[in-house]
C-alpha cells in the first residue's frame, strides 16, 4: 500500500529530525549498561561473602541486566514523547488532514518507533550482557549456556516493548505531562512496591514489566511462578496491545 | 468548491457551530470572518474532518474529506501555524509532511522559495518569529499544489510586507482556479483580499454575500456637525431645522450631530439661516470595520468591562475619569445606529430587545464631578447585555438561507444601535 510507504518514511523524518531521539535512546543505552556493569562490579566483589543458598541461585545474566529498571525509564519518556509530540505541537492536525486514516497513521508511527527501539534495545542488551560479564570475571555466564541467549533476545524485545506500551498509553492520554506523571511512578515506584508486600505480591507478578522481565532471568529464583519466561513475555504482549488497542480508540473516535 | 450543509458541532453544553450552510467557490477568494470564538476554526477543522460534526455535513467537491482519494493533494490548509515541533528544522517538517502525502522531496525545496524561508529553511522552528512561522504554515498548504485551500487566520503576525504578500498569494491563487477559504477577524484586510464574504457570529451564519454588495450594504456616508458647547438651545434649533429639512439626525456620544440625507452645503445653508454657528462640520464614511462591528457585536463572545480599579487609590488628576466626555470622534454609547441608505443586516441574531438606556455620559456642560472611590466602585459597568439566550439549547436560528435576499426593513435592529456605554472604548 502506497499510503502505508508514504506514512513510514515520513515518520522516519519526524523521528530522526528531533534531539529527543537521540537523547532519549541514548541514555537508555548508557544507563542501562553503566549501571549493569556497576553493580555486576559490586555483586563480583560480594560473591565470596554470599551464602551458599544465594550463590546457588546467582544469575550472572540477570544480574548484568540490573541496570535496565533506570535505563527502561529513558525508553518511557522516548514512547511517550514520540506520541505527544504531536499533540503538544498541534501537528497531529496537520498530519490528519494529510493521512484521514487515522489506523495507519497510528499504527505506521508506533512501527517505525517501535523498530528504532528495538534496534537499540537489542543493542544495550547484549552490550549490557558482555560488558557485565566481563566484569564478573570468575562467575560470569556464557552466551553459549543454556538460557542466556534466550534472555539477552528477551532482554532486548523486553525495552522494546516498554516503549510501545508507553505509545500506547500516550495515545489514550495524549499529553506528555499526564502520560509521564502516570507511567513514570508506575514502573519506577508502584510495580516494585506492590512487588514487594506479600499481599500484593502475586498481583504484582501479572503487571507488563514485572511479568515481562521473566525471560530475562536465567536462572529461576522461585517455582512458585504461574507462568514460565515467555508466558510472562506474552502476558507483556497482552498488555501492549490492549494499550495500543485503546490508543486506537482513542484516536479514531475523538476529535483531534 | 466547499460546501455546508446544516453544518452544527457541539462541545457538551456548548455550541461552537449551529446550523451552517454556505458554499465556497472556486476561482475566487472568500473570507471566512467572525470574533474570536464564533466557530471559525471549528468549521475549518470540520472541513478537513479533524473533527466530526454533531449534526449536518461538509464536503469538498462532494465528497467528506475523509473519503476524498489522495486528499492532501487536492486540499491544502494551514490551520495553526505554531503547530510544528520546534526542535525540527522548517525542511525536515514540510519534508515529512510531502512523505505523508507522496510529493517528492523537490517540492520542498519550491514550497520554500515560495515563502521564502530557503535561508532559514535548515534551522530549528523553535527560533521561528510568528511571522515566519505563518510563512511556513503556507508553505506546507501548497505543498501538495491542490486546488482548495483553507487558510487560518494567515496574516496573524505578519509584518506589512508579508501581508501584502500573503494578500497578492490569495488572490493569485484564485486567480489560477482554486477555491480559496480565508479566515480572519479583520474586516479591512478581508475587505481587500476577499471577493467574497462569509461572516458568522457565535457559530451562525450573519452574511453570505460578495464584499461589493457588503460594502454597498454597510458604507452609508453622513456628516457630523458640531455647535457650540454650552450652548444646547443651538443645537436643539439646527436639530429640528435639519429634520424640517428632510435629514435624519442622531446625536453623537460627544454632543455632535450625525446627519444623514442632507448634502453638506445644505446643512451649511439651514445652519446659517437659523443663525447658528458651527464649530465642525465634516464628511464621514461609516467604515467597514464599523458594519462589520455592527453585524456581530451582538455575536462577541468575550467583552472587556472597564477597570474599575476598585481597589487602588484615586488616580491622579487629569485622567480621564469614567463618565467624563467621551473625546470627539471616538465611537461613542450612542453606537452604530443603522442609517437610513444603509441595509440592516438581516441575518443578525435578534437578541431580546433591552430597554433604550439613556446614554452614560453626561450633556455636556455640566461637568461631572469625580465621584469619590467607593461611588466609582459601585459604578463598575453592569454586565454586559446578554444578546443571545444560553447557549446550552438551540438559540433561535435566524434564517440560514444564505442567499443574500433584499432585507425589506425586516429585524430593524433597534436593539443593535444599543450598545454598551464601556466597551466602546
Amino acid at each position: 500500500m502506497a499510503v502505508v510507504t508514504q506514512v513510514l518514511g515520513s515518520e522516519w523524518t519526524k523521528i530522526k529530525s528531533v534531539r529527543s531521539t537521540v537523547w532519549t535512546l541514548g541514555v537508555a543505552l548508557v544507563v542501562t549498561v553503566a549501571l549493569g556493569v556497576l553493580i555486576s562490579a559490586l555483586v563480583n566483589n560480594e560473591y565470596d561473602r554470599m551464602s551458599v543458598r544465594d550463590r546457588l541461585v546467582f544469575d550472572p545474566t540477570y544480574v548484568s541486566f540490573t541496570g535496565m529498571g533506570l535505563g527502561q525509564l529513558a525508553l518511557i519518556v522516548f514512547g511517550v514523547l514520540v506520541v505527544t509530540n504531536e499533540y503538544s505541537t498541534g501537528m497531529i492536525r496537520t498530519s490528519l488532514a494529510a493521512v484521514p486514516q487515522r489506523g495507519i497513521f497510528l499504527f505506521c508511527k508506533i512501527a517505525i518507533a517501535g523498530a528504532l527501539a528495538l534496534a537499540v534495545g537489542m543493542v544495550t542488551s547484549f552490550l549490557t550482557f558482555f560488558a557485565g560479564q566481563a566484569v564478573l570475571d570468575g562467575h560470569r555466564a556464557s552466551i553459549g549456556d543454556p538460557g542466556v541467549a534466550r534472555a539477552v533476545v528477551g532482554g532486548g524485545l523486553y525495552m522494546t516493548l516498554i516503549a510501545v506500551f508507553s505509545m500506547g498509553v500516550a495515545a489514550m492520554l495524549r499529553g506528555p505531562m499526564l502520560a509521564l506523571g502516570i507511567l513514570m511512578p508506575f514502573f519506577f515506584l508502584i510495580s516494585n512496591i506492590l512487588a514487594t508486600v506479600s499481599a500484593t505480591e502475586k498481583i504484582a507478578e501479572y503487571l507488563p514489566d514485572k511479568a515481562g522481565q521473566k525471560v530475562m532471568q536465567v536462572v529461576l529464583t522461585d517455582d512458585t511462578s504461574p507462568y514460565g519466561p515467555w508466558g510472562g513475555f506474552g502476558i507483556m504482549l497482552l498488555w501492549v496491545a490492549a494499550a495500543l488497542a485503546g490508543g486506537y480508540a482513542v484516536l479514531k473516535k475523538r476529535d483531534a | 468548491m466547499i460546501e455546508a450543509v446544516g453544518l452544527t458541532k457541539r462541545y457538551g453544553a456548548k455550541t461552537a457551530v449551529h446550523n451552517l450552510t454556505f458554499q465556497v467557490r472556486p476561482g475566487m477568494v472568500t473570507g471566512f470572518l467572525g470574533p474570536n470564538g464564533s466557530g471559525k476554526s471549528t468549521t475549518m477543522r470540520m472541513i478537513l474532518g479533524l473533527d466530526v460534526p454533531t449534526a449536518g455535513r461538509v464536503t469538498i467537491g462532494g465528497r467528506p474529506y475523509r473519503e476524498l482519494p489522495n486528499a492532501p493533494r487536492q486540499v491544502g490548509a494551514l490551520i495553526d501555524a505554531k503547530a510544528v515541533h520546534g526542535g525540527r528544522s522548517a525542511y525536515h517538517h514540510l519534508l515529512s509532511l510531502a512523505q505523508l502525502s507522496g510529493i517528492p522531496a523537490r517540492r520542498v525545496d519550491e514550497v520554500l522559495g515560495v515563502v521564502g524561508l530557503q535561508d532559514v529553511a535548515k534551522r530549528r522552528s523553535k527560533g521561528f518569529s510568528l511571522g515566519m512561522g505563518q510563512r511556513l504554515g503556507i508553505a506546507a498548504a501548497l505543498l501538495g499544489d491542490p486546488q482548495v485551500l483553507l487558510f487560518d487566520e494567515p496574516v496573524n503576525g505578519l509584518d506589512p510586507e508579508g501581508i501584502l504578500w500573503v494578500r497578492n498569494l490569495m488572490k493569485r491563487l484564485a486567480a489560477e482556479g482554486r477555491t480559496v477559504f480565508v479566515s480572519s477577524h479583520l474586516m479591512s484586510e478581508m475587505a481587500l483580499t476577499a471577493d467574497h464574504l462569509i461572516v458568522i457570529g457565535r457559530g451562525q451564519l450573519l452574511a453570505d454575500m460578495s464584499v461589493e454588495d457588503f460594502i454597498a450594504a454597510n458604507s452609508a456616508g453622513f456628516a457630523r456637525v458640531r455647535t457650540p458647547d454650552g450652548e444646547p438651545e443651538g443645537r436643539e434649533k439646527l436639530t429640528s431645522a435639519l429634520v424640517e429639512a428632510g435629514g435624519q439626525v442622531l446625536p453623537e456620544p460627544d454632543g455632535a450631530l450625525r446627519v444623514t440625507g442632507l448634502a453638506l452645503p445644505r446643512i451649511s445653508d439651514l445652519a446659517h439661516a437659523a443663525d447658528i454657528r458651527l464649530w465642525e462640520l465634516s464628511p464621514h464614511q461609516a467604515s467597514l470595520e464599523e458594519a462589520y462591528m455592527r453585524m456581530t457585536q451582538a455575536a462577541v463572545d468575550y467583552r472587556s468591562t472597564q477597570d474599575a480599579r476598585a481597589g487602588f487609590q484615586q488616580p491622579a488628576p487629569g485622567y480621564a475619569m469614567p463618565g467624563a466626555p467621551v473625546p470627539p470622534g471616538w465611537g461613542g454609547p450612542g453606537g452604530y445606529p443603522v442609517l437610513p441608505g444603509e441595509q440592516p443586516n438581516p441575518y443578525a441574531q435578534q437578541p431580546p430587545a433591552p430597554p433604550q438606556q439613556a446614554p452614560r455620559q453626561p450633556a455636556p456642560g455640566q461637568q461631572a464631578q469625580p465621584p469619590a472611590p467607593q461611588d466609582r466602585a459601585a459604578a463598575a459597568p453592569p454586565p454586559p447585555p446578554v444578546a443571545a439566550p444560553p447557549s446550552g439549547e438551540a438559540p433561535p436560528a435566524p434564517a440560514a438561507a444564505p442567499a443574500p435576499a433584499a432585507p425589506e426593513g425586516a429585524a430593524a435592529p433597534a436593539d443593535l444601535t444599543k450598545r454598551d456605554s464601556e466597551d466602546a472604548r
